[in-house]
């Protein structure tokens, strides 16, 4: 909220609109790369990086000006982690019929 | 009336006039503001999870069924996924700079920011609804007219299995229709913001509505990032 209104945070956000469509244009650029398994974490990489671009720059994470939304982001993650990891663990080491 | 009396109201009046936009119950605007803004981000944090198990349920039949999530895949239009990406990445800059212009007070700015947002995001549901289309054209939707004859990537000669590929375009369209399901709201919110910001109701005083529409916009946008490489880019090399 805070400090928004100088207009170099309007070069910031235009910044960062130009990271978005490279990362973009890169995505679909490595997915015609033959990268075996590195595929999927190759994407996967370039997709969290714009994801972390759009919170902290577009939606103030960075600049938040109360401690608790960086936690509340946090705790997301965080339970997301478990979700996707803790099923992971279960499914990658079944034997599949 | 009393001295103390006398002074409090003096003191409030002079503080400034009594802002119209501050709830009773908080003590100030900046108070207002955070709560609204620790609200809206424990919304997201649900959302993170509802969305979340859908992504857990796409992993899981993706490492069972690589091969024929690959062909299903590459049935889909890369280039169609990709403009859509960059449509939704355009929008959320109009959007940083809606909100912008409603905290510095620039009511023309913040109206065609909103309305240039509206316009990106109704070119997105446009484009989703042709590729829908065409799903259904060639059978591709899920159901008992579903047909799907394509090979696996680096295999020339054997087919993906149709029930595997159906599970991928279950997964796909309700993924994608969630989706499609959030921007429907989120224009119907952008649509009541511009109606407020044309009637000049957001200053840089009390703008929070705005900011917290581009939170949510902003939310979509992220979970459409993951959903573009996932669904569209799974096995592209030729």
């Amino acid at each position: 909220m805070s400090a928004h209104s100088t207009s170099s945070s309007l070069k910031t956000y235009v910044a960062i609109w130009i990271a978005l469509l490279v990362g973009t244009a890169l995505t679909v650029y490595a997915s015609r790369l033959d990268l075996g398994r590195f595929n999927a974490a190759v994407a996967l990489t370039i997709a969290t990086i714009k994801a972390t671009l759009v919170a902290l720059f577009f939606m103030h994470v960075k600049g938040a000006s109360e401690k608790l939304t960086k936690l509340v982001v946090l705790a997301a993650l965080f339970f997301l982690l478990l979700l996707l990891g803790l099923s992971m663990a279960d499914y990658a080491t079944r034997a599949w019929s | 009336m009393s001295d103390s009396q006398s002074a409090a109201i003096q003191g409030e009046a002079h503080g400034g006039s009594h802002n119209p936009a501050l709830l009773h119950h908080f003590a100030e605007p900046q108070q207002q503001r955070d709560a609204s803004s620790l609200g809206m981000w424990w919304f997201l944090a649900t959302e993170v999870m509802f969305f979340g198990g859908l992504f857990c349920a796409y992993l899981i039949y993706r490492l069972k069924f690589f091969g024929d999530f690959g062909a299903a895949s590459k049935t889909l239009d890369v280039s169609l996924g990709a403009t859509n990406t960059a449509v939704l990445i355009c929008s959320s800059l109009t959007v940083v700079l809606a909100v912008w212009a409603a905290q510095t007070g620039r009511r023309m700015m913040l109206v065609g920011n909103l309305a240039l947002t509206l316009v990106l995001g109704l070119a997105f549901l446009g484009i989703k609804s042709v590729e829908y289309r065409e799903k259904f054209e060639k059978h591709h939707v899920p159901g008992t007219s579903f047909q799907f004859q394509e090979k696996i990537p680096g295999h020339p000669d054997q087919y993906a299995d149709p029930r595997h590929a159906q599970i991928f375009f279950a997964l796909y369209f309700v993924m994608t229709g969630l989706h499609a399901l959030h921007m429907i709201i989120g224009v119907g919110i952008f649509v009541w913001l511009l109606t407020m910001a044309w009637k000049g109701r957001f200053t840089p005083e009390y703008n929070t509505p705005v900011e917290m529409g581009g939170l949510y916009w902003h939310f979509v946008d992220v979970i459409w990032i993951y959903l573009f490489p996932l669904l569209y880019l799974i096995d592209r090399h030729p």
